[in-house]
């Protein structure tokens, strides 16, 4: 729902190791997602990245950054402390693909039963999403992505670029090699 | 009545009001807050549906709108009633005016009224006198988000420290 009036907006924070990448370090084109594990146009987008990063898996990466609405979405900061106490045992990408595939299942109870199945300790992460031992990372995630022009969720930048259009697999096709030619 | 020049521009001073507000239904006006940086979000109504909701986005915000001390002001012709309810489903704590009677008289004070009854979905920021510091006039379709906001409370850091030193 853009239109062409829209100023481009830019990503502001630049891609770093400390971001949860997925795909070649060389790849040509950079996605980078602000989402929000509890939101249903994100749980929609999820198939279509996969995809998009399954057939163009040379020349797309893709960046995950969080962005939880927690007014709306009640369990999705806590789903986004989860994910980033996976990511610190080196099982980010797991957990993500967890949380997008349980959407209906995100309440404290069925999330510890996700964290068990992505074979990590649920007590043990709990305990740090308690402590809010991660909120600072999803806060500042959220901070850049705001800076950034981030207005809703999912929000895609390509190569720094916002992306005002859809998220079915064709409409990011057409992004991802537009970028990559440009 | 609705100003012939468009939008209100940086410089000039804001127009006073006051309108009844969520919660309780207290009048409010950016004046209760001067010596605090005021953003005025004219939207054109409650549950209008664009993706990404935009008075939610500023609510998860809000931490950052608070290092700037800056107070969120969300209006529309919307009465206080629908207010009342579209704060509590999307969990919006900051205030939510009605500009509802005389209608839209406050838009239309700011430039931000369309013919269509509605208010505009326009941005308005005020320094801490009460001066028009920034605006931005959106597509009513387009969410225009909060970096040109926080680009503008960063200008108005900038120039204070300027003015100080």
């Amino acid at each position: 729902m853009s239109t062409p009036l829209q100023v481009t907006a830019r990503l502001r924070d630049p891609v770093t190791t400390d971001d949860h990448i997925r795909g070649p370090a060389d790849a040509a084109v950079t996605i980078v997602e602000y989402g929000d594990f509890q939101c249903q146009f994100c749980g929609a987008a999820y198939p279509n990245l996969h995809e998009l990063l399954r057939q163009r898996a040379d020349t797309v990466r893709l960046v995950y950054r969080y962005f939880p609405i927690a007014n709306v979405h009640p369990y999705a900061e806590r789903a986004a402390e989860t994910a980033e106490a996976a990511g610190v045992r080196g099982r980010f990408w797991e957990m993500h693909d967890w949380l997008y595939e349980h959407q209906d299942q995100l309440d404290p109870v069925h999330l510890s039963l996700g964290v068990e199945q992505v074979g990590l300790p649920p007590d043990e992460l709990n305990a740090e999403v308690e402590n809010r031992a991660h909120a600072d990372r999803v806060r500042r995630d959220f901070v850049g992505g705001i800076r950034s022009g981030v207005n809703g969720t999912p929000t895609l930048f390509v190569n720094g670029i916002r992306h005002d259009g859809g998220y079915d697999l064709p409409d990011l096709l057409t992004a991802a090699d537009a970028a990559a030619n440009a | 009545m609705s100003d012939p020049n468009g939008l209100i521009q940086p410089g000039r001073t804001a127009p006073g009001f006051t309108l009844p507000a969520t919660p309780d239904g207290a009048l409010l006006g950016p004046e209760q807050f001067r010596g605090r940086p005021v953003v005025l979000a004219f939207y054109p109504a409650d549950w209008s549906p664009v993706c990404g909701d935009q008075m939610s986005l500023y609510q998860s915000a809000a931490p950052v709108f608070a290092q700037y001390r800056a107070v969120v002001l969300g209006l529309s012709v919307d009465s206080i009633w629908s207010h009342r309810a579209f704060a509590e489903s999307r969990g919006i704590e900051f205030p939510l005016l009605a500009d509802f009677e005389p209608k839209g008289e406050v838009a239309r004070s700011y430039g931000a009224y369309m013919p269509n009854g509605e208010a505009a979905r326009a941005l308005v920021v005020l320094d801490p006198a009460g001066k028009v510091t920034w605006s931005y006039l959106s597509p009513p379709d387009v969410n225009p988000g909060a970096d040109g906001i926080f680009d503008a409370l960063d200008q108005l850091a900038a120039d204070r420290k300027v003015m100080a030193g």
